[in-house]
This record gives structure tokens, C-alpha cells and sequence, in this order.
């Protein structure tokens, strides 16, 4: 068993904070909400982490996600005013690179590929749009509009290691989308989920996605490849095809708004409606064949006074959470696993 | 959503207001605490304007106190909501209306539900999902043409 313990709690806003997300090296912690200010927390002295800087002349409606690209020398943010704003680190401050305009209304999620090559966006307008960096130009260009998705596109997160995007949606699907001579496509959809996906995530080897929805269930998904062992074909000749092969229920009371699998620990974090935060550990398989189980190990059912909308886990020191809330707080929190 | 077309029932029944709540001493009691209960929740939609008729939530039975439920251990309230008709336009905006209302009005601890009674409307479920959808009410709050729409269906009411 283990503990999730909190060691700082910021009182970051009198709104809703949406989206915390760590820069790649772990220095700064960037927030979004509906106060439509982006802030960036930073470490002062060995344990204090306060309000770096504040960006608020970015949106004029509520800012749903921030996003880091993988040199952390760019932000990018998605608004409910339609736009995405790219910005470009100056000294300390990060200032307005670019403004990519193309979502019809509401902007959603933001991610850029871990290859630096694209930009991925999507939103109300149930698209997904898939944007290419010009290096020489230092701007993006649209590369595809993709329109699969039959409703509202909630999150995005691109796979570990290749050009593959995963697309969670209010059609309750998740969609695998992947590129094949400069032309996207959707190559796999993810139909279990009973209702909304919010959120999903890889675990480091990019084989196995979790993901959460409105349906309070944690689904894992597995990939499988061209002549796998066990048969598995795909309906559109694309692979990998992606089956569920564990569902987690019975411990969220209400929608789960984000789920995260950290790369360094292997652990699972929800953040809940439910004002929760709970860590799953995969249970060590006895055959080798057996489908994977998940335990709860640890869990805090009043980690905030309201919804937990996002968690990230700090990409270099394990263990390392940071939550937030429609409380208008921003926590972080530590994982301590017991050895039993 | 279309507001400028006429109304859709044009002749809707209308139903007994309900008495006032009986004043109780202990109400000017400022040392007395108690939980909300739900006949408060309903005193606070009832009020609600119908968006196409001049009259309450409570006049045209769209919501009655039967169609609430509360729970102080859980934090949780539901509200289940009856459309004067089963294609009604409006009951996106009737619900959105009362959702903001307790948004407005409730402590943020309580989780707050609403819904359409089952088999009231034919886009039920539809309807039952955008309602609880926080990412969807909250973006559709923002929207000014709307926002002024919804509160013009509450604030009336206070009047």
C-alpha cells in the first residue's frame, strides 16, 4: 500500500483551473482556467514553489489546456474563444510567437508530437487538426483537418516514440490517428466506453494507452501488431489494432476528468469530480498469458473541495503529482509506497 | 437555438402555484444551523421563468418537489425537470436555467445533477448529457447572447 501525501497547496485563482502541465525538465508548472491567465510556478529555495509569472493578454474566454513542446521553450494554449496561441520563451518571459486560427468555437486541448514536428488541436467542432512546424518560417502550417470524431473532441495525446495521436471524444470513442505519405488517417477506434472520454494517456513503451470517462470506468487498451500471436485482425488492414483488455471500476463516484501514466514509476493517477485523486499499481501476473489487473494503493477522496480536473506527474522526480481544481487551487502531492 | 419563432405550445396547462414555505421561528435564528433541504433547492427553481411563456417552471409543472433529491453526507442534489411537451426546443434552456441558477445560488459542494424525467422528451438522453457536460455548461455560460438569455429566465424570477 501506499500514501499520497500533499506538500504545498497554492491558492492559484478565484476560478476554475483547468490544466496544470509540467515543462519537460520539471522547472516550471504552467496553469490555466477560467480567469483566462496563464501562470507559471517555479521553485523557491529547496521546497517553496511560488507564481514565476502571469500571462493574461493571451485569451478572451476561459483557457481549457496549456501545453509545453519538448525543448520547453514553447507554450501553447487552447481557448473557448477559438484560438490557439503558440508562445516563444524571451529571457524569463514567454512572449506571443504565433495565433493559429481555424476552430470554428471552443479549442479544447493542445499537444505537440515528442518528434517537434507537429501540433495537434482540437475541439467543440469535433475536429481534430493536425498542424506542421516550418522551421525556417518558425510557424505552423495546417496539415490535415481530421473529421472523425461525430461530436465534441475533448483531449489529445500523442504516442512515446512515433507520429501517432490518440483522440478522446464526447462520441465516447477514442481515435488512433497516424500519418502515411503526408496524408492522416484514422487507423483504429477505440469503442468501449459507455459515455464522454476525457482523457487518456501511454504508458513509456507506447504499446498500452489508459484511459477515463464519464462512465466513472478506467479502461487499459493494448496494442496489437501485424501478425500477432493471438490473431487479432484489423477491420481496415491498418495495425496496430487496439483492444481493452482491463476495466477498473468501483472506485470513482463521478465522471473522471483526467487519468495520467507516469513514465518513470509505471503508476496510474485519476483526478475525479468526485474532488479525488487515487494511484493504481499493476498487479505482478502470475502466468504470462494472464490479462492485467490494477489495484488502488493509495487514494485521497477529499484531495480538493471540488472537481479535480487535471494531474500531471513531474517528469524527472518520481512519485511527484501536481493537481487542480474547480476550487481554484493547485496542489502537489508526493506518492510513498509502503514495501509490504 | 433558434428564439425567434413563436412559442410551441401555445395553450399550455397551468398548474397551482405551491404554498409559500411556512416562516419558523428558528429561521430568524441566526445561531440555529441546519441543513438545506429540498424543499430550499425547490423554492430556488420554481421561480424560474418559462423561456417562451410568462410564467414559472412551477405554473407549467415542469418542476415539482417530487423531482428533487438532496444528500448532505454525499454533497449530491438532482433535479429531474418534465418539458410541457416531448419535442420541446427548450428544454436545453430550461435546464441549462436551472443548472445556473444552483450554480449561482448552491454552496460548491454540492455535486449537482439535472435531468429530464424518463420518457419525457424524445432527445432525452442527448439533452441529459450536454446538461451534465461541466465543460459544455461552462462554455455555453460564456456565451454572452446566451448568458443574457438564461438570466433573463432567472432573474425575472426574483423579481
Amino acid at each position: 500500500m501506499g500514501e499520497l501525501i500533499e506538500i504545498q497547496e497554492f491558492e492559484a485563482s478565484e476560478d476554475r483551473i483547468w490544466c496544470v502541465s509540467w515543462n519537460p525538465t520539471g522547472t516550471l508548472l504552467a496553469s490555466c482556467g477560467s480567469d483566462k491567465i496563464i501562470r507559471l510556478w517555479g521553485r523557491e529555495g529547496e521546497r517553496n514553489w511560488v507564481c514565476k509569472s502571469s500571462i493574461s493578454d493571451g485569451h478572451t474566454r476561459s483557457i481549457r489546456s496549456v501545453a509545453w513542446s519538448l525543448c520547453g521553450n514553447r507554450l501553447a494554449s487552447a481557448g473557448f474563444d477559438a484560438k490557439v496561441t503558440i508562445w516563444e520563451r524571451d529571457g524569463q518571459d514567454f512572449v506571443i510567437q504565433t495565433i493559429l486560427e481555424g476552430h470554428e468555437n471552443e479549442v479544447k486541448d493542445i499537444a505537440f508530437s515528442r518528434s517537434g514536428l507537429y501540433l495537434a488541436t482540437c475541439g467543440r467542432d469535433k475536429s481534430v487538426w493536425i498542424w506542421e512546424y516550418n522551421e525556417d518560417e518558425n510557424d505552423f502550417a495546417c496539415a490535415a483537418v481530421l473529421t472523425t470524431h461525430t461530436q465534441d473532441v475533448k483531449h489529445l495525446k500523442w504516442h512515446p516514440q512515433k507520429d501517432v495521436l490518440a483522440s478522446c471524444s464526447y462520441d465516447d470513442t477514442i481515435k488512433m490517428f497516424i500519418e502515411d505519405n503526408d496524408d492522416w488517417s484514422c487507423a483504429c477506434s477505440l469503442d468501449s466506453h459507455t459515455s464522454t472520454v476525457w482523457s487518456c494517456d501511454f504508458d513509456a513503451t507506447g504499446k498500452r494507452l489508459v484511459s477515463c470517462s464519464d462512465d466513472k470506468t478506467v479502461k487499459i487498451w493494448q496494442a496489437y501488431e501485424k501478425n500477432n500471436r493471438e490473431g487479432i485482425r484489423s477491420s481496415n488492414g491498418i495495425y496496430p489494432v487496439w483492444k481493452c483488455v482491463c476495466t477498473i471500476s468501483g472506485y470513482h463516484t463521478q465522471t473522471i476528468y483526467d487519468v495520467k501514466w507516469c513514465p518513470l514509476t509505471g503508476l496510474i493517477a485519476t483526478a475525479s469530480g468526485d474532488n479525488g485523486i487515487r494511484i493504481f499499481r499493476e498487479e505482478e501476473s502470475k502466468q504470462a498469458d494472464a490479462p492485467p489487473s490494477f489495484s488502488l494503493i493509495a487514494s485521497n477522496t477529499t484531495a480538493h473541495l471540488q472537481d479535480v480536473n487535471r494531474i500531471s506527474f513531474h517528469p524527472k522526480e518520481p512519485g511527484l503529482l501536481a493537481s487542480c481544481s474547480d476550487d481554484g487551487t493547485i496542489k502537489l502531492w508526493r506518492i510513498e509506497i509502503k514495501s509490504s | 437555438m433558434d428564439l425567434s419563432s413563436g412559442p410551441q405550445n401555445l395553450n399550455p396547462t397551468i398548474y397551482e402555484r405551491t404554498e409559500e414555505r411556512t416562516v419558523q421561528a428558528s429561521d430568524y435564528d441566526n445561531d440555529a444551523s441546519d441543513e438545506i433541504d429540498r424543499r430550499e433547492i425547490f423554492d430556488l427553481i420554481r421561480t424560474i421563468n418559462d423561456p417562451e411563456h410568462p410564467l414559472t417552471l412551477e405554473e407549467l409543472n415542469v418542476v415539482d418537489l417530487d423531482g428533487v433529491t438532496i444528500d448532505n453526507q454525499a454533497n449530491t442534489v438532482r433535479v429531474q425537470f418534465r418539458p410541457t411537451i416531448p419535442h420541446c426546443s427548450m428544454a436545453t434552456l430550461i435546464g441549462l436555467s436551472i443548472r445556473a441558477k444552483l450554480l449561482y445560488t448552491l454552496p460548491s459542494r454540492y455535486k449537482v445533477g439535472v435531468n429530464i424525467i424518463e420518457g419525457a422528451h424524445i432527445q432525452e438522453n442527448q439533452i441529459n448529457k450536454q446538461l451534465n457536460d461541466k465543460e459544455r455548461v461552462t462554455a455555453a455560460l460564456e456565451n454572452n447572447h446566451l448568458r443574457a438569455v438564461v438570466n433573463r429566465c432567472i432573474i425575472a424570477s426574483d423579481a
